[in-house]
């Protein structure tokens, strides 16, 4: 038995990606720089949704609202304020997580489908303060030109930074997907009723994971703000969110790394579709239909059946 | 060790148990019988908290835990098996006896150590125990039904409990199966000092397993004894054994 979380495979495989991802920048082009970036984010935010939906078995339909706060507080911070900009960064992820907390406490008093409805309209209120306050947010308009440290200003700056947050941030979702508390949530989601009946207080963990899952949405939006240097309400926008729904879906919810494919496929598509025609998400309709008729798991949940039974199962034991 | 007194569950109109009573000694074996809808799974619920008592209490070692949530029931020593398999299905059989284990020792919000490491050992005995040793990296779900209902005890016995209550642990069973559960249980009672409260519709084994028998008739308790004594019962002939 391996006492270590990673086996070496996986950890040679992480490993090998990070340092390709590394050496990018200076022979792609800008615009794929900034796409790549865009796509760090989103799989972030895509895995940080996972952990409370694929995960946790959840519904969690609004998370683009956390994702949001995280973006509007470290923007409003380094707009209107003069602190530091770290503490601006450093602020979304933990108003985000705050919000989740708020959130939380009420939507996991419900179950399933109800604790979806709730979170879509407690979520969609932010939405609305961010829409409508015009005097703090923007409003519709959004905030723009948000002024960022030099460091990572840039292009190549902003996704360094977003490459190396996303790699600590998988390091730790990975550690907690892994870790008693993963192995619970698990648990959980396959069957809440038989864990209150093995002394699992469902709630307490439940909202734990919510907690943890927004400060990464949190982290996420943040991230948007260093990649565009603006915010928007659209960002809270439940449809958004459903988007995010839709990466875990795509890519494999009972996964761990299933998002991240989910998120870059998405991303792809609304860029490069996107620029074609207006109707890209015709394309992504008829794919989620061909996704559910054929490959119910997922693009990675697909791909990890097919390299082996072995792999079957995420949370197996290796003696 | 437990002592129910006076319960009372109804839904809507339907008064699921009405006045049950029931005494459960430490290091006994009971069984709950019972005509289908007597109200002997409504009654294991009042007790491990799936449901709230309308009124009466529940002692469980000096006190009231009828108005306690399922997992601090279970946190004072009380673990269960349903009726339908209630498993994690998604999950391997190791796995699904570790969680409880873990939630027994109070490590399931640990988040930053592997849990492939914490409490193997306790996991893999229990295995052991029960005989799904070598099912160990089955998905759970995959199990034959038999074997679910295995997994089903050795869930709760992560739990290290005091009293082990098994709602139906045969249920659904062959012949040789059940035969062969119920010498498990009484070898789990024997080995560890389990206290066990069961219900059961193969009254042979009740008789021959149970050192004390609860005969409940549309919710009510009728009377509490002895196999002997309840055999024997004209009650009990008349509303229940009777056609037997």
């Amino acid at each position: 038995m391996s006492k270590g979380i990673f086996n070496l495979k996986t950890f040679g495989l992480a490993a090998a990606i990070l340092i390709a991802l590394a050496f990018l920048p200076p022979v792609l082009p800008r615009f794929y720089i900034y796409i790549l970036a865009v796509i760090f984010v989103t799989a972030l935010l895509a895995m940080s949704l996972n952990m409370v939906v694929g995960h946790g078995g959840l519904f969690q339909f609004h998370h683009g609202a956390f994702y949001g706060v995280g973006a509007y507080t470290a923007g409003l911070m380094l707009t209107k304020t003069s602190l530091p900009a770290w503490m601006g960064l450093v602020a979304g992820p933990f108003a985000a997580a705050l919000v989740g907390l708020l959130i939380g406490v009420f939507c996991v008093r419900l179950t399933r489908l109800y604790f979806g409805m709730l979170q879509i309209s407690l979520g969609s209120l932010i939405w609305a303060i961010a829409f409508r306050w015009y005097s703090l947010t923007g409003g519709d308009d959004g905030i723009h030109g948000i002024p960022l440290p030099s460091l990572i200003s840039s292009s190549t700056g902003a996704y360094y930074f977003c490459l190396i947050l996303l790699a600590v941030c998988l390091f730790v979702l990975y550690l907690i997907f892994k870790s008693p508390f993963g192995a619970t949530l698990l648990a959980i989601r396959d069957n809440p009723e038989r864990c209150e009946a093995i002394g699992i207080n469902v709630r307490r963990h439940q909202l734990i994971a919510i907690v943890i899952a927004t400060f990464f949405a949190g982290i996420a939006g943040v991230l948007f703000v260093v990649v565009e240097g603006s915010v928007f309400p659209d960002l809270l926008f439940w449809v958004f969110s459903l988007e995010v729904f839709i990466m875990c879906l795509l890519g494999g919810w009972f996964t761990f790394a299933g998002p991240i494919f989910g998120a870059a496929i998405m991303v792809s598509l609304r860029t490069f579709v996107g620029t074609y025609t207006e109707y890209w998400t015709l394309i992504l309709g008829i794919m989620l239909i061909l996704l559910i008729f054929f490959l119910p798991e997922g693009v990675w949940g697909y791909l990890l059946e097919k390299l082996g039974p072995q792999k079957r199962d995420l949370h197996k034991e290796t003696k | 060790m437990l002592r129910v007194e006076g319960l009372h569950k109804s839904f809507e109109d339907f008064k699921a148990v009405s006045d049950a009573h029931l005494t459960v000694e430490a290091g006994q074996m009971v069984a709950v019988i019972g005509p289908n809808g007597a109200g002997k799974t409504t009654l294991f619920n009042l007790i491990t908290g799936q449901l709230k008592p309308d009124r009466g209490r529940i002692i469980f070692n000096n006190e009231d835990i009828g108005r306690l949530p399922p997992y601090e029931i279970c946190r004072r020593g009380i673990a269960r098996s349903f009726q339908i398999a209630n498993i994690f299905p998604r999950l391997t059989v190791f796995r699904n006896v570790q969680v409880s284990v873990l939630s027994q020792q109070r490590k399931s919000i640990r988040m930053f150590r592997p849990a492939r490491t914490m409490a193997v050992e306790e996991t893999r005995n229990i295995l052991e125990k029960v005989g799904l040793t070598d099912k160990g990296d089955t998905i759970a779900g995959a199990l034959a039904h038999g074997d679910q209902r295995i997994l089903e005890i050795a869930i709760a016995l992560g739990n290290n409990p005091q009293l082990l209550v098994l709602d139906e642990p045969t249920a659904g069973m062959s012949a040789e199966e059940t035969g062969a559960t119920m010498a498990l249980i009484r070898r789990l009672a024997d080995e560890q000092g389990l206290t066990v409260l069961f219900c059961e519709h193969d009254m042979e084994l009740v008789f021959n397993v149970a050192q004390s028998i609860m005969v409940m008739h549309q919710g009510m308790t009728i009377l509490q004894a002895g196999p002997e004594i309840v055999h024997n019962s004209r009650q009990v002939q008349e509303c229940y054994l009777g056609g037997a």
